[in-house]
């Protein structure tokens, strides 16, 4: 099981702040992920169309889509940052 | 003697020279404190609010790592950086940096440095709730500001 946590619009969009899922063995990088999550409903598609702007944190760092989700505990996915 | 880093995510303001005299007051050789208040800005009458979200552990986590980074690239006595989240009307405090050193330059460039990676990597998103009463929409993030950091590569 992997804790997702969403902000701003992709929380909006997908519906939920945070979930708990189980990941099958194909996903294995943060491209696979958003990818796969695509397929988990309508929000999920309208949240993620434009996948090049989504950053994403694994265990609350910043990494890149072609990281490995490994063993992540918590993955957050965001838009970009507007803080300062 | 541990440098003095200090991060703050609050929702209450914060005051500028309390800041100042808690990082000068430490340390009798820094002879530089430079700050940078953010604003919430009124765009043109027509903003009643901001509405800051952001991800409780990793704002902090990320300052930290901002503020560590800033170390090790200036000869700093001492960083302050605090972030305030939720309802932010405009002419209050946003974000404060607060650098000090034995010499200007460190101040100076710190602050510069430390300013453009929170607006992009510190994890905080702007939201404008307008006059009208009407949510308004999520503030998009500015190429100018990605553009700030290849500066400091």
């Amino acid at each position: 099981m992997v804790k997702l946590v969403y902000f701003a619009w992709v929380r909006e969009r997908i519906g939920k702040s945070d979930e708990e899922i189980n990941l099958p063995d194909s996903v294995r990088t943060i491209a696979d992920l958003l990818d796969h999550l695509k397929q988990r409903g309508e929000g999920y598609a309208v949240a993620l169309e434009v996948p090049e702007v989504i950053h994403v944190a694994i265990n609350q760092e910043h990494c890149q889509h072609s990281d490995l989700i490994g063993d992540a505990r918590e993955i957050a996915l965001f838009p970009p940052m507007t803080g300062g | 003697m541990t440098l003095p880093i200090k991060t703050r995510v609050q929702a209450d303001d914060f005051d500028l020279q309390t800041e100042i005299d808690a990082l000068a007051s430490a340390n009798c050789d820094i002879g530089a404190v430079v700050t940078f208040t953010g604003l919430c800005r009124d765009d043109n009458g027509t903003l009643a609010a901001l509405e800051l979200e952001h991800y409780p552990g990793m704002a902090e986590l990320e300052m930290q790592r901002i503020a560590g980074e800033a170390l090790v690239r200036w000869p700093l006595d001492g960083v302050t950086l605090i972030h305030r989240f939720g309802k932010i009307v405009p002419g209050e405090n946003i974000v404060l940096v607060v650098t000090a050193s034995k010499h200007r330059n460190a101040a100076f460039e710190a602050a510069s440095f430390l300013m453009d990676f929170l607006k992009s990597k510190a994890p905080f998103w702007k939201r404008e709730i307008r006059r009208d009463g009407k949510v308004g929409s999520w503030v998009d993030a500015r190429d100018v500001d990605q553009a700030a950091l290849q500066r400091w590569r």
